[in-house]
């Protein structure tokens, strides 16, 4: 992969991106198949097999819930999502026709079916692919393309699989990306506030106003009753082997791929960012749901509440690899260990362990990214993606509406 | 080559092996230039720690408190979960210092 020459401005470059009636901008123009129980799953999974450009997402449950709905919808109206096709068994709680209704509402087109009313699995799968050779004909005809710079794109970041290297050259190259992401008008998020556990200082001083301030008090509050009640903080086996000992410790090292902008707010989980800068995601779960419930139990999760915030593309920093990608927004994955790099090449998007062994400046290696991240957005699939990885993950949670975040209850 | 250790802050008193290192003398870059030597191997990842540290004291890392030593501890030294706990987290005191793997859950295995 060619870098850009430096005298060309990744700042100011443009690429073709896919326009939604919303506004937003998308960088893929894709169908998504949600199915809405466990039971559909099977089919949902081979309506969309050897399709191009068709993605797919469910939950398990049969018996809904608030947030559940709340992170399909988001998902279904992401900007880099055309048309939805819903598919459901037929004695579920989640209703597939709604979810339908409300994207068509944004103007996307929708369809949607029960198996049960269909014929079965063959007569499904036959049903469902003419849906989407459909669906896919219509949004590439009709999507409008439009040009795209740094200032329409969202991006997020989750770390995972952290080691000793995260917190010295992964996070930090991110960290260096957002502020050039941040300067440009961009949106960039961050979560993880299970992992910002002995910051609470660091964080209220990084308050881009007393509102911003007041919002982060209470995510950071809450998150540190969540460790205390579950007796889970968020640091895993790996973790220690990899060189980590704390919390603390692994915090700061987490804390730094929020490079050094100002946090302009709390958003939750499916809520976009409320304006351009830099935001931090609470996926924490509300006290009184099942007392917590869980935050997020796995990298996926995460990577899943990033997405619903509307994050186009999401970095994902592991210092001892991993091999996830996810649907509707490309994956792109940093390791900040070069070993981990070189084990795990086919996977790895980008090297941030030059960083320390001084053949890179962190600055040096946040612009090296934001060239990659452009490539990307302007169509070049991430290593997860060109592998066909679209691991997803949505379980049952509780948050409030309207948001902490707004203050009613902070 | 000589392997190499990382200080991020100035009042750090310990330092990230960037590389693996065996008992002996390793090179340390970052905030601070110069040699230490390890008294044991420490992995790559790891801690060593930069000048003796007494029970209690704290560990500071991107200047920042990460935890407190829960014993003596000479200087070159690892520094992991047998040397050092979290203030708040009481389980990865209780965790297999080599792999991480938890000890508690154990009679759950059957």
């Amino acid at each position: 992969m060619g870098s850009i020459a430096p005298e060309v401005d990744v700042l100011a470059t443009s690429w073709s991106g896919y326009l939604r009636p919303d506004g937003r901008k998308g960088i893929r123009n894709l169908v998504l198949v949600i199915y809405t129980v466990e039971c559909a799953q099977h089919v949902a999974h081979a309506i969309a097999a050897h399709e191009d450009d068709v993605h797919v997402i469910g939950f398990p449950g049969c018996y809904d819930n608030a947030y559940a709905i709340r992170l399909l919808l988001a998902l279904a109206r992401h900007p880099n999502v055309g048309a939805v096709l819903s598919v459901g068994l037929g004695c579920e709680y989640t209703q597939p026709e709604k979810l339908a209704d409300v994207v068509r509402q944004s103007g996307r087109p929708a369809e949607w079916f029960f198996i049960q009313q269909a014929g079965g699995t063959k007569s499904s799968v036959e049903k469902g692919k003419a849906i989407l050779s459909r669906l896919r004909g219509r949004i590439r005809a009709e999507t409008r393309r439009v040009p795209m710079t740094l200032a329409d794109l969202t991006v997020g970041c989750e770390c995972g699989g952290s080691d000793g290297t995260s917190g010295l050259a992964g996070n930090p190259a991110v960290g260096a990306f957002f502020d050039l992401l941040v300067d440009a008008g961009g949106r960039a998020i961050f979560e993880e506030t299970v992992e910002m556990i002995g910051l609470r200082g660091h964080l209220l001083a990084r308050a881009a106003n007393p509102g911003a301030s007041q919002q982060l008090a209470a995510a950071y509050d809450k998150a540190e009753r969540y460790c205390k009640s579950v007796r889970q903080w968020s640091v895993s086996p790996g973790n220690f082997a990899g060189g980590l000992t704390t919390i603390e410790e692994k915090s700061l090292g987490a804390f730094a791929k929020g490079g050094s902008r100002a946090i302009q707010g709390v958003i939750r989980v499916a809520e976009p960012p409320r304006g351009p800068g830099l935001w931090i995601l609470d996926s924490v779960p509300d006290d009184h749901f099942l007392q917590f419930g869980y935050t997020n139990p796995n990298d996926t999760e995460g990577i899943m509440d990033l997405i619903s915030a509307g994050s186009q593309i999401v970095l994902f920093v592991t210092g001892r690899g991993s091999v996830i990608g996810s649907p509707v927004a490309p994956l792109v994955k940093i390791t900040g260990n070069s070993a981990t790099f070189r084990a795990l090449e086919e996977d790895m998007d980008f090297d941030a362990g030059r960083v320390l062994d001084g053949s890179l400046t962190l600055a040096q290696a946040g612009r090296e990214l934001a060239e990659m991240l452009v490539r990307v957005a302007a169509g070049e699939p991430s290593k997860p993606e060109r592998l066909g990885h679209r691991e997803y993950f949505i379980m049952y949670k509780h948050q409030n509406t309207p948001s902490l975040s707004e203050g009613c209850r902070a | 080559m000589k392997p190499r250790c990382f200080q991020i802050q100035p009042d750090d008193n310990v330092a990230t092996l960037i590389d693996d290192a065996a008992a002996g003398s390793v090179e340390l870059v970052g905030a601070a230039q110069g040699e230490i030597v390890a008294a044991e191997h420490i992995s790559r990842g790891h801690k060593i720690a930069l000048r003796h540290l007494a029970a209690g004291e704290a560990i500071m890392k991107y200047g920042v408190r990460i935890g407190h030593a829960t014993q003596p501890i000479a200087c070159g030294a690892w520094v992991h979960l047998h040397n050092l706990a979290s203030d708040l987290d009481e389980r990865s005191g209780t965790l297999d210092l080599h792999s991480g793997a938890p000890t508690d859950t154990a009679s759950a295995y059957v």
